[in-house]
């Protein structure tokens, strides 16, 4: 196999009690269909291990999961190196309906931001209300981060993880680590 | 002169010294002081000159509204200009200095302006520097820039850092006095997500400074217990320093807190911009005094009554021995008192009412200070220093009476609610007879998303200026609050002021009433801006009714402080002399930020590299190792050229179009947009969205195809691969893909919804690379893998396979009119792809080759492209692309439209190929010249240049443009433009210029 | 700055978050419609001062477009709802009404 690597190439980052770690190759799937669908729920759950979300839900993680895109729209995680078998065995699986599953592992990067404010290092960027009452853990939010699309989910009270679009994959860790290194603002 | 006395100043600490300067001085300040009253305490009573006449200026007042006391801040990295001393905390090592004066603050040569006052009037500038018009842009314009503006904009970078913050309330309480506190503690009791904010340095507002009553305590006991309840709430959130700067559509209100301006030897941002979207908004702003307008109110040491109580009470500063009060309402007694309680003297304490105050005024006339009651200032004497004021009657025309001797003289015309946050979103407001103020006409507020008032005003600054009354209404207005966003948890009972009994005030707009010509041209309305009473009256009689025209005429309240000391006094003004009431005047409109904000905190983190956002493709590395000179190509930077050592860009283009046509050339293509659509409606949803028929491209192939929007315009074009039989990838160009995207979903979501299709975007998950020229073969086949034979993979068509150890697919395309595969890999291989290619290429010459390279080479082979040949006004008739419309479609987005006579008008300009006869390159964007002149006298034109080149293949100047009837004129020669009477000629030719026949590319 | 609540996924989302698309419930006029039918898809448009029907896509969110009826002078926003229809929900129509009596937006009242 040649020679394989993430936008971020490894790169990481802390600033007081926060870390923020390029999450490396991650297999992902943009999976579109009828989220209804028997087929399609027994299908994601063969892939991923996870039932179909609900809405703004990631169910899973990075080990194995299935985030809620949008009403006929998921993102599967599973391995890098599974994403293509993977993208195979859905298209298989739901061969008589209406669906699209490509590989988009590629397309994006993955950065694992962990630490006690790790919700308001998110605050400064995104105009999404990350008040830990109303945004649980395995809320997933698309929204902006800065100038940029982005998505992200909370996996335990202090991490969250964030999704972007490979050629910004700079622009956003550099966002993150310059709102890490400002400091708590003491609101969550 | 003014002094710190031995004791008191509840917010200093004495035992904490600091050292500052001010204009290279060296002075002593305590921990808790701000600029202006360290100053004060120094005997610093000028602090800067006024803006028109450079007459010398003091402290006015002591918070936000100041308009005399800026300062510029800091040094080089850290210098800031136009910063209130009032609202400047002193730390150790502060640096200020004055502003608008030279040589120097005590002798300024400016100040002539002053003697010249009465050939400076309101208007002055739009009428003398009006003709001659040639003398506007060398003679006016320097002369007026050299007298304009205040301080000095900063000429080194900004040092510091700053940031946003997002944040979502139920209630926003903005002011933290006790209407605020009230309301704060209210909503939280309510279990509403409460933000409570305070511009200052500490919480209580006035009531704590006038030692007013609440619930039988004093207000700074009061203050403190609330305080401390608040601080027990998880869901309250409490922030001093931070000003409600903005109130906007749908509760969206911008917060500007300073992090660290008074300590800035502290980490992290010094400012952050809260941005906050609240369910409801309390404004508890409070009140500002009102200056005086008497002749002579703008000597320094003329100062707002509540102003010189504050010097006293919060920082121990007397402004003068020996202080005259002069007022038209209760409250400045409580300035006489509270210095005539620090052993202080108040030689007479002047109020226009006849009849005189209430309770205060007893008191006062019980400590034995003189009132003077129906008698007004005259004139205050002094020039860089008020010596004494000499007395009249106020209901005459200003005849002295007696001469008073005092160093300080405070000021009150009574208060004016700070109603600008209620205003900003279309708040209302009413105005009050009784009180002589505009208040908030709580029947008329700002309505948020749901319809309902978002904004509540309350306390001092809703139009209840007694105790009692304000902090009632900040207790209502926090319950309203957390009401209407949905929290009625338990809640306490309305905390009780105290009052003393008041008497009314009585309007004072002119003191004396009756005054000349003389002493209205010397009653200053806008300190900063100089503009005076007879100012605004001439204004009036000139014709500039309107409060807007008037306020632009004399710029009465466009200073730095935007008239919060001088609109309500200049509106009351201009109304007298248009013989109208005030609120038939109006207001001027209350404009966000309520004071200014540093263009740091709008940036927050967008500065340097995180300005914008820089797309990359997975080679991105490699190219700025090699010497790449980039370009911007949306947010994506490409490499313009591989500049090597020694040789300019110029000459890098032309070798990498000649190695590339000679041997072999790499392209990073990964910007190239890619989108997925897949689905049993794929086909015919394709049909619609391209020009040409694309649902009968057989799988495998490929076909050029173009889009256009519903006006018929070009918008788009790439090559479409079919993959499968429901599937098709389309090329998009670099800048489309997005665009694209978001197009066809429209369509689908929109308007076609019953159809089956999906779409993706896959730009970035392919590192996609053309291997350009005739050697193209064979660095591939080098690497082993695939059949990329001519057989096994003829032109436009593509192939999944293996290169050497790479996933590959390959298409057979090209835009440069050589042999050229597109070769995309999964992005994460994709530097290790390119990294192999060019290991391969070794041996067969092969160059990376930038954009520009590509341009040409596309130009020499007379391919369009988005943005060049097109600019939104352009149909694929006019380029000739005709033979990529299907006729046999019935619809297509953009047919209809394309019908339309004026697209089909046989004289709309057409692409030609333009080659100039003296084998130079014609400028781009040059017009061809036609016959005559049109209506306005120009000449008239016949065509333009779309794209030009100095082609290193044909070694001459080539170009493309649309011109006049251009397909049937082939061989004739037109003239361009090239600058002033000079043109160049060039013959119309075939827009191919090279390998018409496409054998290299068939190769 | 509006807020409006995409309709499929629940999020209030900010301006800054959404792209504006122009005037809702457009009918489509292709090849062979009349000239006046077709200017009057392609540039014909409400100008309202009061209740109003327009595009959004939930751009930076699930992507999809839906309808919102707001109202333009005091910005209301009286609902939203998704896209796949050629007219606004009766239910919201008679939301409306009852905050604005006697409203008329094109055909729909």
């Amino acid at each position: 196999m040649p020679e394989a690597t993430s936008a971020l190439n490894g790169r990481e980052a802390s600033a007081g009690a926060i870390t923020l770690r390029d999450a490396g190759l991650v297999g992902m799937i943009t999976l579109r269909g009828n989220l209804a669908s028997a087929k399609l729920k027994a299908a994601v759950k063969k892939a991923v291990g996870q039932a179909v979300p609900e809405v703004r839900r990631m169910a899973g993680g990075l080990e194995g999961g299935a985030g809620w895109m949008s009403p006929d729209e998921l993102l599967l995680v599973t391995a890098h190196d599974k994403a293509a078998e993977t993208v195979a065995a859905l298209s298989a699986a739901l061969k008589a309906e209406h669906h699209m599953a490509v590989n988009v592992s590629d397309a994006r990067a993955v950065i694992t931001l962990r630490g006690g404010h790790a919700a308001e290092v998110l605050a400064k960027l995104a105009p999404a209300d990350l008040d830990p009452d109303l945004f649980p853990v395995g809320e997933l939010r698309r929204t902006r981060l800065g100038q940029v699309a982005a998505a992200f989910w909370k996996s335990d009270e202090d991490t969250f993880h964030v999704i972007c679009f490979r050629s910004v994959a700079d622009y956003v860790f550099d966002l993150l680590e310059a709102s890490a290194k400002a400091g708590p603002v003491g609101v969550f | 002169m003014s002094t710190r006395l031995a004791e008191g100043g509840r917010l200093i600490d004495r035992s904490q010294a600091v050292k500052f300067t001010f204009n290279g001085k060296h002075f002593k300040g305590f921990a808790g002081d701000t600029l202006a009253s360290a100053l004060l305490a120094n005997d610093q009573m000028m602090v800067g000159r006024s803006f028109k006449y450079h007459r010398p200026r003091g402290v006015v007042a002591a918070g936000a509204e100041e308009p005399n006391a800026l300062v510029n801040l800091g040094k080089g990295g850290t210098f800031e200009p136009n910063q209130r001393a009032t609202t400047t905390e002193v730390f150790d090592g502060l640096a200020a200095t004055s502003q608008n004066h030279w040589p120097s603050l005590e002798f300024d040569v400016g100040a002539i302006n002053t003697y010249l006052a009465r050939f400076l009037p309101a208007g002055f500038y739009y009428k003398m520097f009006i003709h001659p018009r040639p003398f506007w842009k060398y003679i006016y314009e320097p002369f007026i820039r050299q007298s304009a503006g205040l301080g000095k904009a900063p000429k080194d970078r900004d040092a510091d850092t700053y940031e946003h913050f997002h944040a979502f309330v139920d209630v926003l309480v903005i002011g933290g006095g006790i209407a605020g506190l009230a309301a704060a503690r209210e909503a939280g009791r309510a279990g509403a997500r409460v933000m409570l904010i305070e511009q200052t340095a500490d919480w209580g507002g006035r009531a704590v400074v006038d030692g007013v009553k609440l619930g039988g305590k004093d207000a700074g006991v009061w203050v403190k217990d609330t305080l401390q309840e608040l601080e027990t709430m998880p869901n309250v959130d409490l922030r001093r320093r931070t000003m409600g700067a903005g109130v906007y559509d749908h509760g969206y209100v911008l917060a500007y807190e300073r992090l660290r301006d008074h300590v800035p030897e502290m980490d992290g941002p010094r400012h952050r911009l809260w941005r906050i979207r609240a369910r409801r908004t309390i404004t508890a702003t409070g009140a500002i005094e009102r200056p005086l307008s008497f002749a002579g109110n703008d000597v320094p040491g003329v100062l707002l009554a509540s102003a010189v109580r504050d010097y006293l009470v919060n920082f121990g500063v007397s402004v003068g021995d020996r202080t005259v009060v002069v007022t038209n309402n209760d409250d400045a007694y409580r300035t006489a008192l509270a210095l005539h309680s620090h052993g202080l003297i108040v030689p007479a304490i002047v109020d226009a009412r006849p009849q005189g105050g209430g309770e205060l005024a007893a008191a006062a006339k019980a400590a034995g200070i003189r009132v003077a009651n129906g008698m007004a200032v005259a004139v205050v004497k002094g020039g860089k220093r008020v010596t004494g004021v000499t007395l009249c009657l106020q209901a005459g025309e200003g005849a002295p009476l007696e001469e008073i001797a005092c160093d300080c003289v405070a000021m009150s015309g009574g208060w004016s609610p700070v109603v600008h946050l209620w205003s900003h979103c279309g708040g209302k407001l009413s105005w009050d007879d009784d009180q002589a103020m505009f208040r908030p006409d709580a029947g008329r507020p700002p309505t948020g998303a749901d319809g309902a008032p978002m904004v509540i005003a309350a306390g001092t600054a809703n139009g209840h200026l007694a105790t009692a009354g304000a902090v009632a209404d900040g207790w209502a207005a926090g319950l309203a609050a957390a009401k209407a966003a949905g929290h009625a948890g338990k809640t306490g009972t309305a905390p009780k002021g105290e009052d003393a009994a008041a008497a009314a005030p009585l309007p004072v707009w002119l003191m004396p009433q009756g005054a000349s010509y003389a002493k209205r041209s010397k009653a200053w309305l806008d300190f900063q801006n100089d503009v005076k009473v007879s100012d605004v009256q001439l204004a009036a009689q000139e014709g500039f009714e309107s409060v807007e025209h008037a306020k632009r005429y004399t710029t009465l309240g466009m200073a730095t402080d935007q008239g919060k000391l001088s609109n309500i006094n200049g509106l009351a003004t201009l109304s007298n002399a248009l013989n109208v009431t005030i609120p038939q005047v109006g207001t001027t409109t209350f404009r966000p930020p309520y004071t200014p904000i540093s263009m740091g905190a709008i940036a927050g983190v967008a500065r340097d590299a995180l300005f914008q956002p820089v797309r990359k493709t997975p080679i991105h590395d490699w190219h700025e190792a090699n010497g790449a000179d980039f370009e911007p190509v949306g947010q994506w930077r490409r490499p313009y050229a591989f500049p090597r050592k020694g040789e300019s860009v110029h000459d890098a283009v032309m070798r990498e179009v000649k190695n590339t046509r000679t041997n072999v050339g790499l392209l990073d293509a990964s910007t190239l947009g890619k989108l997925v659509v897949t689905g049993p409606d794929a086909g015919r949803f394709l049909d619609m969205l391209y020009t040409n028929m694309i649902s009968t491209l057989p799988v495998g192939k490929c076909r050029y195809g173009l889009m256009c929007n519903e006006n018929g315009f070009l918008i788009d074009d790439g090559v479409v691969a079919r993959i499968d039989e429901q599937t098709w990838l389309c090329h998009t160009t670099t800048g489309g893909a997005e665009r694209i995207h978001g197009h066809m979903e429209d369509w689908l979501q929109c308007e076609w919804w019953d159809w089956k299709v999906y779409v993706a975007n896959v730009t970035e998950q392919f590192a996609q690379i053309g291997v350009v020229g005739p050697k193209a073969r064979d660095v591939l086949e080098s690497l082993g893998g695939m059949d990329l034979s001519k057989e096994a993979l003829p032109f436009m068509q593509w192939a999944d396979g293996k290169i050497g150890e790479f996933d590959a697919r390959v298409y057979r395309i090209s835009f440069s009119g050589e042999l050229s595969y597109e070769v995309a890999v999964p992005a994460s291989q994709g530097r290790a792809f390119w990294d192999a290619l060019l290991k391969a290429g070794e041996a067969h010459g092969i160059m990376p080759y930038g954009t520009e390279c590509l341009h040409i080479m596309r130009a020499e082979k007379g391919f369009i492209m988005i943005g060049d040949e097109t600019d939104g006004t352009v149909i694929p008739q006019d380029l000739n692309l005709g033979w990529a419309i299907s006729k046999k479609k019935d619809d297509y987005l953009g047919k209809r439209a394309q019908e339309r006579s004026h697209m089909t008008d046989p004289n709309r300009w057409k692409l030609v190929g333009l080659e100039t006869l003296d084998g130079s390159v014609i400028p781009d964007g040059a017009y061809a010249i036609g016959d005559g002149v049109n209506a306005n006298g120009q000449r008239n034109t016949q065509g333009r240049v779309t794209s030009t080149y100095f082609s290193p293949t044909l070694g001459k100047g080539i170009a493309m443009g649309l011109v006049l009837n251009g397909p049937d004129r082939m061989g004739e020669v037109i003239e361009f433009t090239k600058g002033k009477d000079v043109t160049v000629k060039a013959r119309i030719v075939d827009q191919v210029f090279y390998d018409k026949a496409g054998e290299k590319q068939n190769a | 700055m509006l807020t409006l609540e995409c309709p499929y996924c629940g999020v209030q989302a900010d301006e800054t978050e959404l792209s504006p698309g122009g005037e809702a419930h457009l009918k489509r006029f292709g090849p062979g419609s009349d000239i006046d039918d077709f200017e009057g898809y392609l540039f014909m448009r409400e100008n309202p001062k009061g209740v109003h029907f327009e595009r959004w896509r939930h751009a930076y969110g699930c992507g999809k477009w839906f309808l919102a009826a707001r109202d333009t002078a005091t910005l209301e926003v009286f609902g939203t709802y998704p896209a796949q229809t050629t007219e606004p929900p009766q239910a919201l129509r008679e939301a409306i009404s009852a905050k604005r009596p006697g409203w008329r937006w094109r055909d729909f009242a």
